[in-house]
């Protein structure tokens, strides 16, 4: 019957999961979004969960929902509206139902809709039945009866039959969206089969059925009458896998050791959401990158200027109240003039704020939170891929310049995932010539001064320990311009100050000019930085099709500036930054151009969507 | 001159030392010195590493690789360069307050994992460079410039400390016993493991005389043990006492009244004995143990063992960098 279920060209899908924390959300999430990419969509995914590990189940406070984008085409953002929502119970779909699209598809497991659980929820009714979800498309499956019943003859209690629901939902979604069916299954036996790391025959058996059971409810029931079918986007040729961007960051900190023939060395501690990045760089010792989970942040970023002031390539991950707390340490990397990169997933604020929200708060603590006039290089990662390059490039301008480079995420990126080109190690730029420690057989008949500088760059001389016959003292006083020795003459406190913020200024002169997306001048420029691109790309692309004056800008390094920044932004009549913070860049921007900037600002823990970005673009337009 | 033959003049910078004079630090850093000698590390292949404080001037004055770095966070830092470069002979100066107040933290985690540095906390009982304030090690009752009534804060006592984060050394030196602070700072250069090593120390402006119920001539020896391996632990100006056996813990006697079987012998291996004997105090009739109270290196340092870990992971997984960046799911376009 369902064979004659249409099957529509889309261009582009977007599903939402809900379900109790803890209840699979996430696992299921990445399993669609590396099936999808596996069959050659784009996607862009974006988690949301509540901080607690075990948030009461059936609860509204403990739905854990993942959304992501499906498209034939470059993604940019997981999306507005949900076209699917997969709701597991009624707390996920009194959660959830509000965002879904109108006419959109819900995806229910209707043998969850108890009387208790409607009742934790406040239903008074089944909202299955009595008109509250009237105006969507939905499909209610007892999917611990058909799981249960299709795991019938296994020796299994029924509560790990019932957690086979996933993969039941993953076999009708792969049904629903015309995928390959032999990925899910190579998965299944990836994860649980005998080459697993911890075989389980059952569960790998039981998931198999249940996925197989899911497919079979699809194709033979007549409940669905429309199929999607997604062609593969139009992508860069290459060998691609799907990453997040704590995962990026964490390879890019490898690579970068790599490249730079230094000892990769992270000094960290744990705090979501920069969490990720510590666990999947702690797997790399047989890369020989030394990861020390320390005894608190400033212990984490201590032992990484410890590391940098040795000749490791130093890195130290945290998010923002852990920022917060490497403050001193991190004015302490900049004084002394070593390479460091701070690695930043921003979330929600202030103080412990929102743990597992995003929000692009920190941007001006990573300006000003440090004592002193003590400026250092903001480079913001754009998409969950783009950490990569984001991190690998921070550690770059980190070594050529000496100084410490604060490299921004946030927990939308750090956390969500999309397909990443895997670059080779032979096409990442070589980092060695950058390293250049001082030795003094390079230098013959030359004193060693820990002070005197690169005159492009102002980087210092660097001797690290071990370097024969040039031992010296810095520290965190004041040092003299040239020997490094402590020196409280105001001249030199000037020179040395002026030098500083000189070495981080110069810097703009070098770095990639500001692309323009559209016309190079006009009614409204929209600058997006972060991750803001991708609503900000989408809803400008979509407004330049509408044949409006909009055009848009990219900040990829936040400070300094790109050069021709302050040109550009003369050449349109308004100026629009969304961000998820109050204003942050804007007040930059205003500081820096004395101009009139309009903030679109949101701090709901969740990033914009594109209409909301149309929606300000237009009023401004006066449309 | 081959650096092989170094003595500890070499090891002194140019810089001219700013401490006060009379400053217990003088006599601390020859000490040092004499510990980097013993290392026999050539100068180029030492760093000291120091927080804020008096103490934490340290680094300018030795001619090594130095880093003077900010309160409380020496050991931290220090973790770095000894992780980051295991042939280095990394050394650590900082003071009672640098160490135990606001730098506790990573004290006691430093001595926890057991990293191979030498670690000297000059103990003052006072804060020097902010100018005379109490500090977690001043007694009870002590005046300040933020106690003008006395201390109400219980004292610490940071070996005891020590000994409850799994110490592998420690050892308590004085100022004034010159000889005493070289062999505790030659040792503990020699150890291999956290050599925690604490040196009381007399400020002569903010605290003069903290420590003079232990220094002076007359009381100083009954007030004081200075213990060594495999001998019995007599002391006293005219060595009229000892220490004997009490339960489960540890009392004074006189040496005439008890059988010479019965004094108790030090073993610098005995944990148990060690945690007792750092925790002895005058005000309770039990001297202050001074010298090596606790020297065991049969446990791995945290530093070899970060790299025993990274070679071992190398044998088994032994991925190349394009092989990680490929890891899991991929798929060609």
């Amino acid at each position: 019957m369902a064979e004659n279920a249409k099957l529509t060209k889309s261009e582009q899908i977007v599903v939402k999961f809900a379900g109790d924390s803890g209840d699979g959300m996430q696992l299921i999430g990445n399993q669609l979004t590396a099936l999808a990419a596996l069959d050659g969509n784009d996607v862009n995914s974006l988690p949301d969960y509540p901080s607690e590990i075990r948030a009461p189940s059936g609860t509204i406070a403990g739905v854990s929902g993942f959304q992501m984008c499906l498209g034939d085409h470059k993604i940019y953002t997981a999306g507005d509206h949900p076209d699917v929502l997969v709701a597991f119970n009624p707390a996920a779909v009194k959660h959830s139902s509000k965002d879904v699209k109108p006419g959109g598809m819900i995806i229910t497991n209707s043998d969850s809709f108890t009387e208790k659980a409607l009742e934790k929820v406040g239903y008074e009714g089944n909202p299955l039945e009595d008109g509250t979800l009237k105006g969507y498309d939905v499909k209610a499956i007892p999917m611990f009866t058909l799981v249960r019943e299709a795991l019938a003859d296994m020796d299994m209690p029924n509560a790990a039959k019932d957690r086979c629901k996933n993969f039941f939902t993953m076999g009708v979604l792969c049904w629903l969206f015309n995928k390959e069916q032999q990925l899910v299954l190579d998965f299944i036996d990836e994860k649980f089969g005998a080459k697993a790391k911890k075989p389980l025959a059952q569960v790998a058996e039981a998931n198999t059925r249940a996925f197989k059971a899911g497919l079979n409810y699809g194709e033979t029931t007549i409940m669905f009458q429309e199929r999607f079918d997604l062609g593969a986007a139009q992508i860069e040729k290459g060998l691609y896998r799907n990453i997040t961007g704590n995962d990026a960051s964490a390879l890019a900190i490898a690579a970068a050791g790599y490249k730079s023939g230094l000892q990769p060395f992270i000094g960290s501690y744990p705090i979501t959401p920069a969490t990720d990045l510590l666990h999947y760089a702690s797997e790399f010792k047989d890369l020989g990158l030394v990861t020390m989970q320390m005894e608190d942040e400033i212990a984490g970023i201590c032992t990484a200027v410890g590391a940098a002031c040795a000749g490791n390539l130093a890195f130290t991950t945290t998010s923002g109240p852990g920022l917060a707390l490497k403050t001193e340490a991190a004015g302490m990397a900049l004084i002394l003039e070593v390479p460091l990169v701070i690695v930043n997933v921003q979330r929600g604020g202030p103080c412990t704020g929102l743990p597992t929200k995003t929000e692009q708060s920190d941007l001006l603590q990573a300006m000003f939170g440090r004592n002193g006039d003590s400026y250092m290089p903001i480079i913001a990662a754009l998409s969950p891929a783009d950490c990569f390059d984001a991190t690998y490039q921070g550690a770059k301008i980190a070594l050529k310049y000496r100084t410490p480079v604060i490299v921004l995420t946030d927990g939308y990126i750090g956390q969500g995932s999309c397909p990443w080109k895997v670059p080779t190690m032979d096409e990442l730029e070589d980092l060695t010539p950058y390293v250049n420690f001082w030795k003094p057989e390079d230098h013959p008949g030359e004193t060693y001064q820990p002070y005197k500088r690169d005159p492009e760059t102002l980087a210092r001389d660097w001797a690290i320990p071990g370097t024969k016959g040039v031992q010296h003292r810095i520290g965190t006083l004041e040092k003299d311009a040239l020997t490094g020795a402590v020196s409280h003459d105001p001249m030199n406190h000037q020179i040395m100050t002026e030098t500083r913020k000189a070495k981080v200024d110069n810097l703009a002169a070098v770095l990639p000019e500001a692309e323009i997306n559209g016309a190079e001048s006009g009614k409204v420029l929209v600058i997006s930085w972060g991750g803001t691109f991708g609503a900000v790309k989408g809803a400008v692309d979509r407004l330049i099709e509408e044949g409006k004056s909009v055009s848009g800008i990219n900040l990829r390094w936040v400070w300094p500036f790109p050069p021709n920044l302050g040109d550009l932004i003369s050449r349109f009549d308004k100026i629009l930054v969304p961000e998820l913070n109050m204003g942050q860049l804007s007040v930059l921007l205003r500081a820096k151009f004395l101009v009139d900037v309009q903030s679109l600002s949101k701090v709901q823990g969740d990033p914009f969507r594109e209409y909301e970005v149309i929606d300000k673009v237009n009023e401004m337009l006066g449309e | 001159m081959a650096d092989t033959q170094l003595n500890k003049k070499d090891f002194a910078s140019d810089a001219e030392v700013k401490w006060c004079p009379g400053c217990g630090d003088f006599a601390i850093m020859n000490a040092v010195r004499s510990g980097m000698v013993a290392a026999g590390k050539p100068r180029d292949e030492v760093a000291i590493v120091s927080g804020i404080g008096c103490s934490s001037r340290f680094p300018y004055y030795m001619e090594t690789y130095g880093f003077h770095t900010i309160h409380g966070r020496a050991a931290a830092v220090a973790s770095g360069v000894k992780v980051a470069n295991p042939k280095l002979d990394v050394w650590v100066v900082s003071g009672d307050g640098d160490s135990t107040a606001i730098g506790g933290n990573h004290f006691i985690h430093a001595i926890r994992r057991n990293i191979n540095l030498n670690y000297v906390m000059i103990n003052n009982k006072i804060y020097g460079l902010t100018k005379g304030q109490y500090s977690p090690t001043s007694e009870m009752g002590q005046y300040s410039k933020t106690s003008p009534y006395g201390v109400i804060d219980y004292p610490m006592i940071p070996l005891v400390a020590a000994m409850g984060v799994g110490a592998t050394f420690i050892a308590r030196g004085l100022d004034s016993i010159m000889k005493l602070s070289t062999e505790i700072c030659e040792r503990g250069a020699k150890h291999h493991g956290f050599s925690m090593m604490e040196i009381y120390a007399n400020c002569v402006i903010y605290n003069d005389g903290a420590h003079k119920a232990l220094s002076s001539k007359e009381e100083g020896p009954n007030n004081r043990i200075i213990v060594r391996h495999g001998e019995k632990m007599i002391f006293g100006t005219e060595d009229q006492f000892c220490l004997v056996q009490d339960g489960f813990g540890i009392k004074k006697a006189t040496v005439a009244d008890v059988a010479e079987g019965d004094i108790l012998v030090h073993d610098e291996k005995d944990a148990d004995m060690a945690t007792v004997l750092a925790g002895m105090r005058p005000d309770a009739d039990l001297p202050l143990a001074l010298g090596i109270i606790y020297a065991d290196d049969s446990k791995k340092t945290y530093d070899d063992m970060v790299y025993e870990q990274i070679d071992c992971v190398k044998s088994k997984l032994g991925r190349t960098m394009d092989q990680l960046l490929q890891e899991g799911h991929t798929w060609n376009v």
